[in-house]
């Protein structure tokens, strides 16, 4: 292990901005990607069911 | 098993939804493993100190900007070749990871780029061949955005997915065809020092989670997809009077 406090973790020898940035800019995305997946799956989801209900099948409790 | 009866989209759905959650969980385990060794067990880089650091995430997302955009444009080819609508699902949910990665090493490589080159972006082979990329998984997506039968849109962009793979190798090559400012080929650096085998390990395991999360969140596209085309209602949720159906989830 090479630091030797949490602020001289955070500073990354200087260039805690550039570092920090691509690490955080890539977490974000990967977050948003999930999260608008997550959306488009329940949208998808919520019209096939109001398909199904509006169906002639009527059946499905 | 009979892995052919995995190209019905019936039954590739329920596949993909199970497949989904270990693809996620293995990502996560080994993104934190990842981090963790570069941040704490690689060891400073001598010439460019602590901003070298940027790799573990800057060229996991360069090379995953690469393979996918061949991945994509191998099932658009299958798709056109088969006339299979599973093949060009999949060319489709791939395009917008692989744009987002092509985005992050472009991001990356600028944050990277400053401190080290005194400059943002500069217009060398590696990051202009890297820019048309981006440029190309937009059109991927604008032209079946742009055309609404679906089809035709599956064979347009398949199509243009298919031409523009002949860039995968000018970016992959630029750094030895051309005089660029972009390095060469790090992963051949690897020389047996030890500082030099943590800093290669920590970027292969983030490579590996990347595919890992790739893996995952293209299956999960692919079912948005399929429900999105297919008015199939019994794909998900079995009516209540066929319980002995196998449900994925």
């Amino acid at each position: 292990m090479q630091w030797g406090s949490a602020s001289e973790f955070f500073a990354m020898g200087g260039y805690g901005l550039y570092v920090w940035t691509s690490f955080i800019a890539t977490a974000l995305c990967m977050a948003w990607e999930v999260l608008a997946l997550w959306r488009r799956r329940a949208a998808a989801r919520a019209e096939q069911r109001a398909a199904m209900l509006g169906g002639t099948d009527e059946t499905a409790a | 098993m009979i892995w052919s009866k995995y190209s019905v989209p019936q039954a590739f759905y329920p596949l993909a939804g199970r497949l989904i959650p270990w693809f996620a969980a293995v990502a996560v385990i080994l993104m934190v493993v990842g981090l963790y060794m570069g941040f704490f067990v690689a060891p400073t880089d001598f010439q460019q100190g602590e901003s070298y650091r940027i790799i573990f995430v800057h060229v996991p997302a360069a090379w995953m900007s690469m393979f996918l955009y061949v991945v994509m444009a191998v099932w658009a080819g299958v798709g056109m070749g088969l006339n299979a609508r599973l093949s060009f699902m999949m060319a489709q949910a791939i395009a917008p990871t692989g744009a987002m990665f092509t985005f992050l090493a472009l991001l990356t490589g600028a944050m990277w780029g400053k401190p080290t080159w005194g400059a943002w972006w500069v217009w060398d082979a590696r990051l202009t061949s890297e820019l048309i990329l981006l440029f190309q998984y937009a059109g991927v997506m604008l032209l079946r955005t742009s055309i609404d039968d679906v089809r035709r849109a599956d064979r347009s962009s398949a199509v243009f997915a298919l031409v523009g793979v002949v860039n995968v190798p000018i970016i992959y090559y630029s750094v030895q065809w051309w005089n660029t400012l972009h390095q060469g080929a790090s992963v051949s650096m690897a020389t047996g020092s030890k500082m030099a085998a943590t800093m290669l390990m920590a970027m292969l395991i983030m490579t590996i989670a990347f595919w890992m999360y790739s893996i995952a969140v293209i299956l999960a596209r692919v079912r948005c997809v399929m429900l999105e085309r297919e008015s199939l209602p019994t794909w998900d949720e079995k009516p209540a009077a066929m319980p002995e159906a196998v449900e994925a989830r």
